[in-house]
């Protein structure tokens, strides 16, 4: 489906004259389809403005950037309706669930296809068919606040990936999560990756779950390095 | 699609059942203050309407005799009936007077109407129970809003009437309910005075040389007498006779008799436009003042229930909701707010306020719908301001730092 994610030279530099910060110095970053890389560095390095760049929820300053084959950043944005492209392109999973309240398990995660114009009934059907894979198949019904915080964000990882989006970004997805929950959500990760070819970048600084990518970016001062990682299975 | 407010509002219900019953009762304090300015307006209808009067002739120059007071004398009406195009004429008193019965005291409008049949000018057109009145003094004919019933004595100054028929919907334009005697009697009420007013200004008069005069019998007992009646009455009550114009008659009265003439329509002009215009502008200025306190609750309550909502939207618009589906999130909650309001308003309006005001409370369909459109255009500019915060809201702030 999917072309993955190529980054080149990409900048972000906030404000301007004395008291401008750059952020980003040239960050190049590629991440093939069905491939699932993690994201780590110190706080302040980076990790946050990358996402939003990527996410196109802030404008980059200079470089270029590709999704699903589609070159979205040429030192400016390629796409005019940024929100149809996040809709349509990325699935986002936050550190936090960030489940909309008022809507009930299903709904939540149906919205996306809804707000794509996909029919409420054939919308619904494909978050059911994630929370089966998911495991949360039978809190359909239940609002969020009656889940627990592993269900929750299962739930939102459903979200991210009900869209099929040729690219998902997640920021600390099991920062909540003990050890093993995490490790599941990694390996659902991987699975959604090599399912539905979507290239996958999970920020992170979390020691579980970091022996389990075959590759690394390291970021540090706006500048990635690539490290070849651990890659162990979970069997 | 589904309804993201509508599924808000279900979830935050009490919330919205809560503030839309606060909304309500204001609302219905709206409706039933331009519910008694209608029945206010509708009072003086009915007093004119009822007055069987096609003109109104009055003491010169003045806005009698509901707005000012005015005195012609009693004889007046003689010389106006003769006038081409008059029907029929009749004196008229008005005295707006504490009327006792037993224990307590209602304050009415004492009218003194001429003896004659049913139809007279003045008199009462219809009676829910009774008769009218026969004899010509010591009967009286009373509102039901006064609380008489039949056979109940009333005192009027020193005097004691019988009860013998009963109105409805018979009020000044001051709402006072209205207790009809023949005129005679009212004409003595109005000037009557306590037996030592009476000995005093006999003995004035009886020590002023210029009555007492021994040399003219007869003048002191005269002098005496025309002071203790009354020769004045506050209207006459015209009837035009079909085929003449009421300006036309009213226009060679005004020429010839050098009074006051008014038409039933420069009538209810005054008592709209005059009469009641002070408290007119006083309910308009709670209108307003209510529209302003309803505004700002619905302001604050949509501000509110949005600033809870900042993540949530932030989230929506990061996964690539439009800024319109924000917005009518938005907008239909407060015009949600404003329906409840609305309905709840209009029942309590109708049930509970318009019962229980002394003053006759018409709420009219047109208002209910103006009304209605004005709480849907408050909504819609109070939830503005929450709009505004919501379209600021930062898709970046879902990432987070
Ligand atoms: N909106 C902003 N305005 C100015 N500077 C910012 C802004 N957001 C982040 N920064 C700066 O950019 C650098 C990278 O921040 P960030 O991307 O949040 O790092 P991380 O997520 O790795 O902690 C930091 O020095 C931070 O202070
Ligand atoms: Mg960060």
């Amino acid at each position: 489906m999917g072309k993955g994610i190529l980054i080149e030279g990409l900048k972000k530099r906030y404000g301007s004259g004395d008291t401008a910060v750059d952020a980003l110095k040239g960050v190049d970053m590629q991440v093939a389809p069905g491939e699932v890389v993690g994201l780590v560095g110190p706080s302040g390095s980076g990790k946050s403005t990358l996402l939003k760049a990527l996410g196109a929820v802030i404008e980059p300053t200079g470089g270029r950037m590709t999704l699903g084959g589609e070159v979205i950043y040429d030192n400016g944005w390629k796409v005019k309706d940024l929100r149809a492209l996040r809709r349509d392109k990325i699935g986002f999973i936050f550190q936090a669930p960030y489940l909309i309240p008022f809507l009930d398990v299903t709904d939540n995660v149906a919205l996306l296809p809804m707000l794509a114009g996909i029919p409420n009934a054939e919308a619904r059907k494909r978050a059911v068919e994630l929370f089966k894979a998911l495991d949360v198949e039978p809190r359909a019904k239940a609002m969020p606040s009656q889940l627990s915080g592993g269900e929750q964000q299962r739930v939102a990882i459903a979200r991210g990936l009900v869209n099929r989006p040729p690219v998902i970004l997640a920021d600390e997805p099991t920062a909540p999560l003990d050890s093993e929950r995490a490790l599941a959500v990694i390996r659902m990760l991987n699975d959604m990756a090599r399912k539905f070819e979507t290239a996958i970048i999970v920020v992170t600084h979390d020691e579980k779950i970091i022996p389990t990518f075959k590759r690394i970016y390291h970021i540090r001062d706006g500048v990635t390095y690539e490290e070849a990682g651990e890659g162990r299975s979970f069997d | 699609m589904i309804s993201l407010a509508g599924r808000d509002i279900m979830h935050a219900w009490g919330k919205f059942v809560f503030t839309g019953v606060g909304l309500g009762l204001l609302i219905g304090i709206t409706l039933s203050m331009a519910g008694i300015y209608r029945g206010m307006v509708d009072d003086a209808k009915v007093l004119l309407d009822n007055s069987s009067a096609d003109l109104w002739v009055v003491q010169k120059d003045t806005l009698g005799p509901y707005a000012e007071p005015s005195s012609i004398y009693d004889d007046t009406w003689r010389s106006i009936r003769g006038m081409p195009g008059v029907a029929r004429t009749a004196n008229v008193t008005y005295l707006t007077m504490q009327v006792r019965q037993g224990e307590h005291d209602v304050r009415t409008m004492v009218t003194g109407v001429t003896a004659g049949e049913p139809g007279t000018p003045g008199w009462p057109p219809y009676l829910v129970a009774g008769r009218q009145i026969t004899r010509g003094h010591y009967e009286a004919v009373a509102d039901i809003a006064s609380g008489f019933a039949l056979g109940d004595r009333l005192q009027i100054r020193r005097n004691h009437y019988t009860v013998v028929g009963l109105t409805r919907r018979m009020v000044s334009s001051g709402g006072d309910p209205m207790v009809f005697i023949p005129l005679k009697d009212a004409q003595e009420a109005q000037f009557l005075k306590d037996n030592d007013a009476i000995h005093q200004q006999q003995r004035r008069t009886a020590a002023n040389p210029a009555f007492n005069r021994p040399q003219v019998p007869g003048l002191l007992d005269a002098v005496i007498a025309s002071q203790s009646i009354n020769p004045y009455v506050n209207a006459v009550l015209v009837q035009i006779e079909s085929g003449h114009r009421a300006e036309d008659v009213a226009e060679s009265i005004r020429r010839w008799k050098r009074l006051t003439v008014y038409t039933r329509s420069q009538m209810e002009e005054i008592l709209v436009g005059k009469l009641i215009a002070t408290a007119a502008k006083q309910i308009f200025m709670f209108l307003v003042i209510l529209s302003v306190v309803s505004s700002a609750i619905v302001a604050f309550i949509i501000y509110t229930l949005t600033l809870g909502k900042i993540r949530e939207i932030a989230v929506l618009k990061l996964i690539g909701t439009k800024n319109r589906t924000i917005v009518a999130l938005i907008m239909q909650q407060s015009i949600a707010l404003g329906v409840i309001g609305f309905v709840v308003g209009k029942i309590t309006a109708t049930l509970l306020m318009a019962p229980i005001f002394p003053k006759y409370v018409l709420l009219e369909p047109l208002d209910s719908i103006i009304g209605f459109f004005a709480v849907m255009v408050i909504c819609i500019l109070a939830s503005i301001i929450a709009i505004r915060a919501a379209l600021k809201v930062d898709p970046a702030e879902a990432i987070g730092g």
